[in-house]
């Protein structure tokens, strides 16, 4: 590709080659729309806070999950690309887990969808291991001197999900109630479950 | 960092409040223009078809991020996007799906269109 290329209108770039592409009969249109609408419209957060809130109210479940997510995931019934090797990370009072792609963006779609921006920023990538704490801060999420910190870095061979805790007062909550609780933050480890 | 926080926008936690909230719902669109949907659609849709590994497609991407840091210390202008495309551009004409050559026609023919025929996945929703 020649540099003068990269300056050119990256959405004429991108109807060239989906043409060249069609034309050839390499692709066909319909599966780039199908790939875009799910990945838009039906995979997502809410993936990854259905199993968080199976895992709160099933210990049998959490067991499995945290000893093979990909499988646990997959008994939910979220499968697909990037969700091979998914390893589910529990924050308890002592040890607060947060992930990163330091390479790129491995991030578990299955459970929560395409990352977000911030996630591919070449800034949190780099920082979130460099000063976790201070991150986190940012994010919102104060954590005291007292929890540790473990950070992963996802990859093609293992992506991670946190596991939050259970908020408090959520007692009486049933799985749909606590799900609506879970956020992707929180899945990603820069935030906690929402409080009731 | 940008943006420091995804919760920057309240709206993300104010629509996940129900179980079947849809992920464009999390006060972040996924995708920033119709271009980068398209870019997303076409690689996973030539990996579906089997003419592309996945992992090449990764190791390309890895490559292209590092070369575009590299180039550019203060990260100003970043697009995930950007990389994405020029790592599926390369691994296409690599694997000699589409030439170089006939990629760079096709293009310069798309540009010469008239006004108003022209980015026709800018007018999609």
């Amino acid at each position: 590709m020649t540099s003068a290329s990269e300056h050119l209108d990256p959405a004429l770039r991108v109807e060239a080659l989906a043409s060249l592409l069609i034309e050839r009969g390499l692709l066909d249109e319909a599966t780039i729309e199908t790939f875009v609408k799910t990945y838009e419209q039906s995979v997502g957060p809410m993936n990854g806070a259905k199993v968080v809130a199976k895992a709160w109210t099933d210990p049998e479940y959490r067991t499995r999950l945290l000893a093979d997510g990909t499988a646990a995931i997959g008994e939910v019934g979220f499968k697909g690309p990037q969700g091979e090797h998914i390893v589910v990370v529990e924050n308890t009072p002592a040890v607060h887990h947060v992930v990163v792609c330091t390479l790129c963006s491995c991030y578990p779609w299955p459970v929560l969808g395409l990352p977000p921006a911030w996630y591919k920023d070449p800034a949190y990538r780099s920082r979130v291991v460099r000063e976790p704490r201070q991150v986190l801060r940012e994010f919102g999420l104060d954590l005291g001197d007292g929890v540790e910190i473990r950070v992963h870095d996802s990859s093609s061979e293992v992506r991670y999900m946190v596991l939050p805790e259970r908020p408090v007062g959520t007692e009486d909550y049933s799985e749909a109630e606590l799900a609506a609780l879970v956020t992707r933050d929180a899945m990603v480890g820069v935030a906690q479950a929402a409080a009731p | 960092m940008s943006h420091p926080g995804g919760r920057a926008d309240a709206s993300y936690l104010l629509d996940s409040a129900g179980p079947a909230a849809p992920p464009r719902d999390n006060g972040e669109l996924v995708f920033a223009a119709p271009w980068e949907s398209q870019a997303f659609g076409v690689a996973l849709a030539l990996h579906d078809a089997g003419r592309i590994d996945w992992e090449d497609f990764r190791r390309s991407l890895i490559r292209e991020i590092g070369d575009w840091e590299a180039a550019h210390p203060s990260g100003e202008g970043w697009n995930y996007y950007e990389c994405w495309l020029r790592s599926l551009e390369r691994l296409v004409s690599g694997t000699g799906l589409v030439a170089d050559d006939d990629l760079r026609a096709r293009r310069a023919e798309l540009a010469t269109r008239p006004a108003g025929h022209d980015h026709r996945y800018d007018h999609e929703e």
